[in-house]
């Protein structure tokens, strides 16, 4: 299982902070495209991606375990 | 509180980072403070809310404070950002840096700033007077086509 967090307008977009998913042994990219299909998520492509707190590829490959991270455009400061 | 980069959801202190930093070898302690503007570009704020994903926030800030060490060197860098609910004039940055002169702590103070608007995550959401937006990239100079930060953005040089 894989915890998707969600963030900002992709939190709005999906209506939740959080999900689980069953994506082990899928890449970043696949991830994306299941979510893609489940929720209405037209801002997905515009968002990095972190596993475990570190920014990421779109071919890493997710285990059981991992907490994926959708970050859009930060603006802190 | 011994973390030298943290997030908060209470005011932040100033003088909370500079005691941080402050040290015997140091001659300079810049201090960079960010606040919420109540106007841009003519359009009036009510009040902002801060998002954050904490933990690889301050994970993030403490690699912009080892980047600013490997940079300068002999540096200290305190760092505090408030999330949640800001009002104008509310502090929402702070920066402390001490270095041995001046002309370093200047620098890097603003290389800490310009670092937290590219790689750290936090969400800053404007409530306008006419409704609310989240706000991203306030840069404008980020590309997220590649749809991952470039090398550069993610570790720096």
């Amino acid at each position: 299982m894989i915890n998707v967090l969600f963030f900002a307008e992709l939190q709005e977009a999906a209506g939740s902070e959080k999900v689980d998913v069953e994506a082990d042994g899928l890449s970043v990219n696949e991830l994306k495209t299941r979510l893609k299909s489940t929720f209405d998520l037209a801002n997905l492509d515009n968002a990095m991606t972190a596993v475990n707190e570190e920014y990421s590829n779109e071919d890493t490959m997710l285990k059981s375990g991992d907490i994926v991270a959708f970050i859009p455009p930060v603006s802190g400061g | 509180m011994d973390k030298k980069v943290w997030l908060t959801q209470e005011p932040i202190d100033p003088n909370n980072c500079i005691e941080k930093v402050t040290r015997n070898e140091a001659g300079a302690v810049n201090t960079f403070i960010g606040t919420v503007r109540e106007f841009t570009k003519g359009k009036r704020t009510l009040f902002l809310e801060y998002q954050s994903y904490v933990p690889m926030a301050e994970k993030k800030l403490a690699q912009i404070a080892d980047e600013i060490e490997e940079k300068w060197g002999n540096t200290d860098t305190a760092i505090a950002h408030r999330i949640g609910r800001l009002e104008i004039t509310d502090i929402a940055v702070v920066i402390a840096v001490s270095t041995p002169h001046r002309a370093d702590a200047f620098e890097a103070s603003r290389y800490a700033i310009e670092r937290i608007k590219e790689i750290v995550p936090i969400w800053k959401k404007e409530h306008w007077e006419d409704g609310t937006q989240w706000i991203g990239d306030q840069k404008e100079n980020t590309s997220y086509d590649k749809k991952i930060p470039s090398e550069e953005e993610m570790y720096n040089d």
